[in-house]
């Protein structure tokens, strides 16, 4: 039987308590799902609420894509608790001064507004396959009406107002979602690592990126799955918007980590040691350099010399699926980064990630990829493409 | 001399016998706990359910407050022990509700060398994770200054622990000691990242966060904390800050002291003699 206790080798001084880590790689998996929900919002947004006509492809498919990764977003919270049957005692009686406890709430509003907004948007499409089917699939669709089955000009627009204004309220949904993981780490006063007034930022723009990339890549291969040209325009679309706010969160980092450096408080001197030493590669070269500088830079390029056709589409689904891998470095970073410095100032601690087990490798990757799964089936019910005749809200 | 009267001797005579039956039980209770592992050490049950929470105990009575005079401390450990048992802490070298930090400044070494005794030299030196002792690594080096600092939880007023829980299954009682309720923690660890102190672990087994209690099961009684009850030199000092002559009253009145890390606006409740400027 494996030993209960994972003891963590370390140098210098740290606490005994500290020996062991708390806070697993599923603590890392749990901010990556919640930002690519907030970035997959992103783009609904920007359609629904900004006119963004040219992401017209994609907004169904940032609805559901959002969905189905928000209902996976409390999995390894779940998983982590030592006593997961107790997970709804923070909602039940929030400890009102804990960020923590407030999740249960922001996460079930959250659920609720996409759910609604999805339905408001897929009305129609649910209508028609409600009438048209006679299995037991037209079954289903018609539970999903609600006895409603108008959808005459008066009622599409009425459901447009809805669609509107969910989706107003769910940018600040969202957003701060997302925003308020970051706060999480951000607010505690423990680690100079996280106490920072700028991680809840960090951790919303890098949201965004990651949702846009995902869209991106998500877009890309289902058009190759469905054997249809890819929208160069959309796709375009998607590539400003990862390139303009990639901007903004890398000077968030850069200034977080200027800040850090520049106020030199008790404990930098540990820090400035690891992030020369084992945070050198995860950092600076496959956050930074691999992950966000490079994507930047091509996409520039793309847009500076105007790249269109099959080179357009390569170029930003790697430069995408570059950022996912940075934002997840991100992640990795913050909480396992966090920890790895000791709350001491005056030694470093090893994180070893095992492969099996409740929180190891394979439980982290099965859970980044489930979402995928809940998607494939969501868009077998509910098709997002504009292309098909899903009569769905455009 | 004069004759000593009847009385006189009646109460000699009864108090010999009286001693010689508390002597004949008390050799029959040390035997009966030496056959005990480890209980031998104790002073109270560990955990008696029936006397806790302890009756007619009013918690508004009371402010505790523990104080630590680093100048005393020899760095035994019997404290860390003591409490392991006191507490049913798991017998490892990764979790404790107490610990002693050794500081060693050796001649022509800038550097402080500091080390606890979960350090795996001295586990070594200790020859189990069950017993601790401080190996005498430094026995061929030139020590400049050296002393101990013994950690526990600080019982904070402004505790960060207490703030971030998301169930309110730790808490801070009337007489100033935090608590965790373990029947209502979700084991979600927020606690354990909060705490500057690194005074929280996770009890894997039971799936909760666990920490000192400055042994609330006994000072309701009117006991001390194991740890301060073992000292052998006195560097732990508790009491209730209400009775102005109480130890830790006196400790405070007496002395300069000081607390961990006051930046972070927790105001701990465990007050320091002699620590250096290197210790946090």
């Amino acid at each position: 039987m494996e030993p209960v206790i994972h003891f963590a080798p370390y140098t210098g001084w740290v606490y005994p308590n500290e020996t062991v880590f708390e806070w697993s790689v599923l603590i890392a998996v749990y901010p990556y799902l919640t930002g690519l929900v907030a970035g997959a919002f992103t783009v609904s947004s920007l359609y629904q609420v900004f006119g963004f006509e040219r992401l017209k492809p994609v907004a169904h498919m940032a609805l559901l894509t959002s969905l189905s990764f928000m209902i996976f977003v409390p999995t390894p919270l779940l998983l982590h608790l030592g006593h997961p049957e107790r997970a709804f005692n923070s909602t039940i009686t929030p400890h009102l001064t804990s960020a923590m406890a407030m999740f249960g709430f922001f996460a079930s509003f959250y659920v609720a507004l996409l759910i609604l907004e999805g339905w408001f948007a897929y009305r129609p499409f649910i209508v028609a396959q409600a009438q048209k089917r006679t299995d037991l699939l037209g079954r289903f669709y018609r539970l999903l009406t609600l006895g409603s089955y108008d959808v005459s000009e008066h009622a599409m627009r009425y459901d447009r107002k809805w669609i509107f204004a969910l989706a107003v309220i769910g940018i600040p949904a969202a957003h701060g979602l997302h925003g308020y993981v970051g706060f999480m780490y951000g607010s505690l006063k423990s680690r100079e690592w996280w106490s920072s007034d700028l991680m809840p930022v960090i951790f919303l723009f890098s949201a965004i990126i990651s949702g846009v990339s995902l869209l991106a890549v998500l877009y890309v291969a289902t058009c190759k799955m469905r054997k249809i040209a890819v929208d160069l325009g959309c796709l375009k679309g998607l590539a400003y918007t990862i390139w303009a706010f990639i901007m903004v969160a890398l000077v968030l980092e850069g200034l977080e980590f200027a800040n850090i450096v520049y106020k030199g408080r008790e404990g930098v001197d540990m820090i400035m040691q690891y992030v020369t030493g084992p945070l050198l590669v995860p950092y600076f070269v496959l956050q930074f350099g691999i992950g966000a500088i490079t994507p930047f830079l091509w996409l520039s390029y793309m847009i500076w010399r105007g790249t269109s056709g099959k080179a357009l589409i390569v170029g930003v689904t790697i430069c995408a699926c570059l950022v996912l891998f940075s934002v997840f470095m991100m992640r990795w970073n913050v909480v396992i980064g966090g920890q790895e410095i000791s709350k001491t100032g005056k030694g470093l601690l090893s994180y070893h990630m095992p492969f099996w087990g409740k929180e190891g490798a394979f439980m982290a990757i099965a859970l980044t990829l489930a979402p995928l799964g809940l998607l494939y089936v969501l868009t077998r019910l509910f098709p997002p493409w504009s292309d098909a005749a899903t009569h769905a809200h455009s | 001399m004069t004759k000593e009267s009847k009385p006189t001797l009646a109460a000699r005579r009864a108090f010999l016998t009286k001693l010689g039956g508390a002597a004949t039980c008390a050799a029959a209770g040390a035997a009966a706990l030496a056959a005990i592992p480890g209980a031998s050490a104790k002073t109270e049950p560990a955990a008696d359910g029936a006397a806790f929470p302890t009756k007619d105990y009013d918690w508004t009575k009371h402010q505790w407050g523990f104080g630590v005079d680093a100048t005393k401390c020899i760095g035994c450990l019997r404290c860390v022990e003591a409490c392991k048992r006191e507490n049913d802490v798991p017998a490892n070298a990764h979790q404790f509700r107490t610990w002693v930090e050794r500081y060693v400044h050796l001649e022509g070494d800038d550097e402080v060398h500091i080390d606890s005794q979960q350090d795996p030299v001295n586990i070594e030196a200790s020859g189990s994770e069950k017993t601790f002792r401080f190996a005498n690594r430094y026995k061929d080096a030139k020590v400049y200054k050296a002393f101990f600092v013994p950690k526990l939880c600080n019982h904070c007023t402004h505790p960060a622990c207490v703030q971030v829980c998301p169930t309110g299954a730790t808490y801070r009682t009337e007489d100033g000691v935090v608590l965790i309720d373990h029947g209502y923690c979700i084991g979600c660890r927020y606690c354990v990242q909060a705490c500057p102190y690194g005074a929280r672990y996770f009890n894997e087994e039971q799936g909760v966060s666990d920490k000192c209690t400055w042994c609330y099961h006994r000072i309701t009684k009117g006991l001390q904390p194991a740890c301060v009850e073992v000292c052998p030199v006195g560097a732990r000092i508790f009491g209730d800050q209400r009775d102005k002559e109480s130890p830790i009253s006196l400790f405070i009145r007496n002395n300069r002291v000081q607390v961990l890390r006051p930046e972070t606006g927790n105001a701990p409740n465990v007050f320091y003699v002699g620590i250096d400027k290197e210790v946090n």
